[in-house]
């Protein structure tokens, strides 16, 4: 039977995004054709990242990508606040560090930078398709031979999966048990338009510099996620991020999360005047490295979030520099597999070895305990920042009338509403599975 | 609702997704609602739709429209099995057309 295809390509590549784009380029680089389909009509249209990258693994690519692509700001100001209704506890940190040579992050906007990122594919030898849905993987004697799309069906004796959080593809293969839905998230944003100056003066930042922030509490009204805000060149991306195990069980929805926070008197005058000029939304694997599918099969390969690479601790999200390093690592297992005309299963567990032995597994593995300790870490977003409102206002109000006290008591009074062993207990989990 | 949505300005999510451009397939709905979703399930999309596409009128009756489709996929991971009768990616070039994202 293998013997009667008529292979269209070595390798196809489904979805145009960072894994997909990456791992076309880097097999087309070693002069292999590779066919990529992407549902939408250019690369990066059903994309959305809150958001900013970090560019480690992208720059092992393109070593100068960040001269030549889209790129939006350097972030240099990351923040992280305590929120609630009215009151906003704000940690602000800001360093030339953060910018330096191998460790420099950037706020992107997916639309413009995919299509960058499909163009240096296409400029490599890459044949992009756009505007075909893949409906289904062929599959003989239990290896893959290519993609159904429609009534057209395309061979190749390596697929590479990269379509997305909702792969429907790995679901196909069984590679991928339902996600739970704590294991995910749904994130909704604004991008607000603001004119470079504006954010520049608003967000006290240097040219081509920008500010990443992170809000817990009010942000997603209580329940466990947070808001953001990343400041793009021009504009600002704002908007939530919330766990779809905790969300349903609170009675603000998503929508109005994104509505609070831009009416948030903390942040209604950073984009006052501004112009809403997209709202996208888009789901986030939280689970971590519990909830990792099969990477690997008879001709197959899963990257990026089809792979459900990402961490999210809080204080930092990640997903794109995995998404790249994956789509090159699975090209390379590809380039192997290709050269030794073996297909197999145990061929192509090369990318898993790769995978293990980098930075991806190292980081996943190392958290992966976090994702269920936040899901049992509710007062980081109900009553700490209450605690601190509380703390600062006693601290910063002078009314004439309520009887001065020690720094000690008011301290100590809107802690031991919680208790002091319920707080000190909540910082052993974290600092445990962190 | 909470006391704090009340006194909060309401998000009109029409207004939001009137700003997206979508290519809308008129004939094929990628994602249909099975009839006798229960309100449980129903309540969480309610929440969780980013689109706000789940709506329940003022004599209680749900109605959803795909055409605002984000095509995030929070209804399937929520409901796919207990309340969609079908989740899918709208047909190639339909849909959202994110510029930004």
């Amino acid at each position: 039977m293998a013997e009667e295809i008529e292979y269209d390509a070595d390798v196809i590549v489904v979805g145009a995004g960072f894994a997909g784009c990456v791992a076309a380029y880097t097999l087309a680089q070693a002069g292999k054709a590779v066919l990529m389909i992407e549902r939408g009509n250019y690369a990066g249209s059903k994309n959305m990242t809150g958001g900013r990258f970090y560019s480690h693994s992208l720059k092992k690519v393109f070593p100068n990508f960040e001269k030549e692509a889209p790129i939006e700001r350097k972030v240099t100001h990351e923040k992280i606040s305590l929120m609630t209704a009215e009151s906003n506890f704000t940690v602000d940190f800001t360093s030339p560090k953060l910018g330096e040579e191998g460790q420099d992050s950037y706020t992107v906007l997916r639309g413009p930078f995919d299509q960058w990122l499909a163009e240096q594919a296409e400029n490599a030898g890459v044949e992009c398709i756009y505007g075909i849905r893949v409906d289904s993987l062929i599959v003989n004697d239990g290896k893959v031979q290519g993609v159904v799309a429609g009534d057209d069906e395309l061979h190749a004796p390596i697929v590479i999966l990269a379509d997305g959080v909702n792969s429907l593809l790995a679901q196909q293969l069984g590679f991928l048990p339902e996600p739970s839905p704590s294991q995910m998230a749904v994130g909704a944003k604004e991008v607000i338009e603001l004119g470079e100056d504006v954010i520049n003066d608003r967000f006290n930042l240097a040219p081509g510099e920008g500010t990443a922030w992170l809000f817990a509490g009010d942000a997603t009204a209580g329940r466990i996620g947070g808001g953001i805000i990343y400041t793009n060149k021009t504009s600002v991306s704002l908007g939530v991020v919330a766990t779809l195990g905790d969300t349903p069980k609170g009675d603000v929805s998503v929508p109005q999360m994104v509505e609070n926070l831009k009416n948030h008197p903390a942040v209604a005058p950073l984009i006052e005047g501004g112009k809403t000029i997209e709202y996208p939304g888009h789901m986030v694997p939280e689970g971590g490295y519990n909830m990792l599918p099969k990477m690997v099969g008879n001709g197959v390969l899963v990257t990026g979030d089809a792979a459900m690479l990402c961490i999210n601790l809080g204080y930092l999200v990640r997903g794109m520099d995995f998404a790249v390093a994956s789509g090159q690592m699975a090209a390379e297992a590809a380039i192997e597999a290709l050269d030794a005309e073996d297909y197999s299963e145990a061929k192509l567990s090369s990318y898993k070895t790769k995978m293990e032995n980098s930075f991806v597994m190292r980081d996943i593995k190392a958290v992966q305990k976090w994702p269920e300790t936040m899901e049992g870490f509710g007062r980081m977003f109900s009553q700490y920042p209450s605690m601190i409102e509380k703390i600062m206002l006693s601290m910063f109000v002078v009314d004439g009338k309520t009887e001065a006290t020690p720094l000690k008591q008011k301290l100590m009074g809107p802690v031991k509403e919680i208790g002091l062993f319920s707080i000190l207990g909540d910082v052993r989990k974290a600092v445990k599975a962190l | 609702m909470s006391e704090q949505t009340s006194e909060r300005p309401q998000v009109n999510v029409d207004a939001k997704l009137a700003i997206d451009k979508f290519n809308v397939d008129e004939a094929n709905p990628h994602i249909v609602v099975k009839e006798d979703i229960s309100d449980a399930d129903f309540h969480k999309l309610m929440i969780c739709c980013p689109a706000g596409l789940y709506k329940l009128d003022e004599d209680g009756k749900k109605s959803f429209d795909y055409a605002g489709c984000l095509e995030c996929g929070t209804c399937r991971i929520l409901c796919g099995k207990t309340g969609l009768e079908k989740w899918t990616f709208p047909q190639g070039t339909m849909g959202v057309e994110y510029r930004w994202g």
